[in-house]
């Protein structure tokens, strides 16, 4: 008897079934009189459309951009290429705290976000800075919320690229990892209930999606029906861990199946591919009403963060590979070096360009003053409290009793 | 037997020995304001059912959502509003107190008012990362760009009778040392339909505790239209001049018959406090009643260490020190897990509550 199902189990596929199908309520499935335990085999394939040396493989999905937006997208990849590399130099000098690059990932973030809708909301983890910079937040912006100054939205409270905007629907970061997923989950049951022709973005690492947030998430925006579109940036590492110490199914597309939602994988450094799959995941969202699932394999072509040194648990070689041969921004040049819209004497002069108002910027943030000492208090609830009140009394009495030593010429005097 | 999803028995007879064991009135009543407009007889579970209908009704918004709301609720707090506002507006969602949290905030940073229901407040745990880390801090981490001002978490709190570990718990203490939370509890149904309708006016995330044993129990004449209770405002149910006891939700009922206790058997004086909002809590109001009083006795269900009376206690001898004739009793729950067969020794029971005013007056 045990040894007739394991020979059925090992060497027939899936069961053969009955005709007959079950009653249970939790499942509408046809009997067998196989035991057979069943695990997924197959990997789930990746779509792709440009080859690496940036040939378009398959021209029916081909998003045929046209010359100015092709260009427009290559300028924001570089720009923001750019832009962490002067950043994440500018915190090795200790000009500021922290800070995380979007390396290698540039593709994912300018080929998701070019398919939104303006009014389309964003949950995302923190490194989507290129979605931001797509939508038109201003480096301005970006360096205020670096360097917390007067100028900051979040008004100097959160850590570096912890950015958010309300004018530009991008829901302020947070560093609890997983967290936005079922936010982004009830925020798209609100696009539905309040008759909203938009979608809500929910981006999250592969890492994050071990949490039960995301469990949570998936299984709400299925039951529930909402039009969120959860997008899941597969870097192949959380911090040191390896995607092969954080899950050992098919990586988290193959999740999406056992929720009942659409759900696909995409080469996450094609930006044609990620336009495409983007596109038709919006569409079938607004359409359906209901969640959909895009994994986009990439890889974290720097370190984590400022504060990790990724050479301690991965190769150069492996680095290498990827940021030179695999790299997103190089695939795309190479596509639009076809087109004859792009040189390389182009590219330096955009960098340079950059550079310098990087650096501009930079200079100016870090001479802003930080907002005023009062601010620490407000916000919390909507309007003060007497215990916030008494508080903030109490503070301003001893930062005056002490003022030497608060170094007070740094932040902004309250209007 | 009483496990999560049931019905307790206990809440559907009222029984439950600490509060009910003797007296022809056991519990306090109070008469509605006569502001407020007409009144009728309503059970706690209707006042609060009745709240939300009115906020169904006034703000077209408004969704209810938690496990088992659609159907009524397991205590019927929800009972008729799915058939009357459609299955989009009151729904069940997956059986997860954290996939509860953090959809009801994404719908309130959309502006949606979001009336989310965790079962029981022992439950809410799995969802504190997203309440307090998430909830919590979205106005002010956001510079005030963004808020989840029309969240209200409801959920069943406190003792039944025979609830053990699961289904006892009153977890005020861990959201009072969450700034950006509200915490409102109420002691009976005219105070549960009005402060439960102005946490959800309210601009800031609530957590609103439904003391499950007042939910039959609690019986009161109860404005039938809109009305609020402000939150933040103590309320002074009780004068005297001997002593203050300050309670909150259903230990308000043990407090007051152990009031009444003192005053037959030894003449005390008592002022009768209920806090009604935890957080941000109505100091001067206590503070004043101390300052007349000399003496203060907090009791609370929750243990002892680290509980909301502690706040309360050091904040008397902050600002009452020189009025203090005697220390600041605290009758609470022991620092154990709540527990089963053991109960009736657990809670700070009429005769603890009354040995506490006694001790506090004759020290």
């Amino acid at each position: 008897m045990f040894r007739r199902f394991l020979s059925s189990a090992v060497h027939s596929g899936s069961p053969r079934t009955l005709g007959e199908v079950s009653n249970f309520p939790g499942a509408k499935a046809p009997f067998t009189h196989d035991l057979s335990f069943l695990k997924g085999n197959d990997p789930l394939p990746v779509f792709r459309i440009l080859s690496a040396n940036g040939e378009v493989l398959n021209p029916a999905y081909d998003p045929k951009l046209t010359d100015e937006h092709a260009v427009k997208l290559m300028e924001g990849m570089v720009r923001l290429n750019t832009l962490d590399m002067i950043l994440y130099n500018a915190q090795r000098q200790g000009r500021i705290s922290f800070y995380m690059t979007n390396t290698g990932e540039e593709a994912v973030q300018f080929g998701s976000s070019t398919v939104l809708h303006p009014e389309d909301e964003i949950f995302a983890q923190y490194r989507e800075a290129g979605v931001l910079l797509e939508r038109g937040f201003s480096l301005q912006e970006l360096m205020a919320q670096c360097f917390g100054s007067y100028k900051d939205n979040g008004k100097g409270r959160q850590m570096p690229v912890h950015y958010g905007s309300k004018k530009l629907h991008f829901q302020t970061i947070s560093s609890p990892l997983g967290t936005q997923i079922p936010q982004a989950a009830g925020a798209g049951y609100a696009m539905k209930l309040l008759g909203k022709p938009n979608v809500v973005m929910c981006y999250f690492g592969d890492g994050a999606a071990s949490e039960g947030d995301f469990h949570a998430a998936l299984n709400f925006a299925a039951t529930l029906e909402c039009p969120t579109v959860f997008f899941c940036r597969n870097n192949g590492y959380a911090i040191s861990t390896p995607t092969s110490d954080q899950y050992r199914g098919d990586g988290i597309v193959a999740r999406g199946l056992g929720y009942g939602i659409h759900s696909v994988r995409v080469d996450g450094n094609d930006l044609l591919a990620v336009i495409a799959c983007t596109k038709a995941a919006r569409e079938l969202a607004v359409e359906k009403k209901a969640p959909v699932l895009i994994e986009a394999m990439t890889y974290r072509g720097g370190h984590h963060s400022t504060s990790d040194d990724s050479t301690r648990y991965r190769s150069e070689a492996e680095l290498n590979y990827w940021n030179r041969e695999q790299n997103p921004i190089a695939r795309f040049r190479h596509y639009l070096f076809g087109r004859k819209l792009w040189t390389e004497d182009r590219e330096k002069e955009l960098q340079l360009q950059v550079r310098k108002q990087v650096l501009a910027e930079l200079d100016a943030a870090e001479k802003d003053p930080k907002p005023a000492i009062e601010q620490l208090f407000e916000d919390v609830y909507e309007s003060m409290p007497w215990h916030l009140q008494e508080q903030k009394q109490e503070m301003l009495a001893h930062v005056r009793k002490y003022a030497k030593d608060y170094k007070l010429e740094e932040f902004a005097k309250n209007v | 037997m009483f496990v999560r999803g049931s019905v307790s028995k206990a809440v559907r007879t009222g029984v439950c020995g600490r509060m009910f064991s003797s007296g022809p009135s056991p519990l306090l009543v109070s008469d509605p304001d006569p502001s407020f407009g007409p009144a009728t007889s309503m059970n706690m579970f209707s006042a609060i059912n009745d709240a939300m209908k009115l906020t169904l009704e006034r703000d077209k918004t408004a969704v209810i959502f938690g496990e088992d709301v659609a159907f009524g609720g397991v205590f019927r707090c929800t009972m008729g509003l799915r058939d009357s506002f459609g299955a989009h507006r009151v729904f069940n969602t997956p059986l997860s107190e954290q996939g509860i949290a953090g959809f009801a905030i994404g719908l309130a940073a959309m502006g949606v008012t979001a009336l989310a229901e965790i079962q029981f407040a022992d439950y809410i745990f799995p969802a504190f990362d997203q309440i307090v880390n998430e909830a919590a801090k979205y106005r002010y981490r956001s510079g005030g760009m963004f808020d989840v001002g029309g969240l209200v978490f409801r959920t069943p709190s406190s003792a039944v009778g025979h609830g053990g570990h699961y289904h006892s718990q009153s977890p005020e203490a861990y959201f009072a040392h969450t700034p950006g939370l509200k915490v409102v509890t109420p002691r009976s149904a005219i105070e549960a339909k009005g402060l439960l309708l102005a946490s959800i006016a309210t601009r800031d995330p609530i957590i609103f505790l439904e003391p499950k044993i007042l939910y039959r129990a609690s019986v009161e004449q109860v404005p039938t239209g809109y009305y609020t209770i402000p939150l933040g405002k103590a309320q002074v149910v009780k004068t005297g001049s001997d002593v203050t006891v300050v309670g909150w939700g259903s230990q308000m009922h043990v407090l007051n018959r152990a009031v009444k206790m003192a005053e037959e058997k030894e003449g005390i004086s008592c002022e009768l406090i209920d806090l009604r909002t935890i957080m941000p809590w109505d100091r001067e109001t206590v503070l004043n009643s101390v300052k007349k009083t000399g003496r203060l006795v907090v009791a609370h269900e929750a243990p002892v260490t680290n509980g909301f009376g502690s706040e309360i206690a050091a904040a008397m001898q902050e600002h009452a020190f020189l009025h203090l004739e005697a220390p600041v009793v605290r009758v609470c729950g022991y620092d154990t897990p709540f527990p089963l067969s053991h109960e009736r020794f657990y809670v700070p029971d009429v005769l603890r509550c009354y040995e506490g005013i006694s001790k506090a007056v004759h020290y």
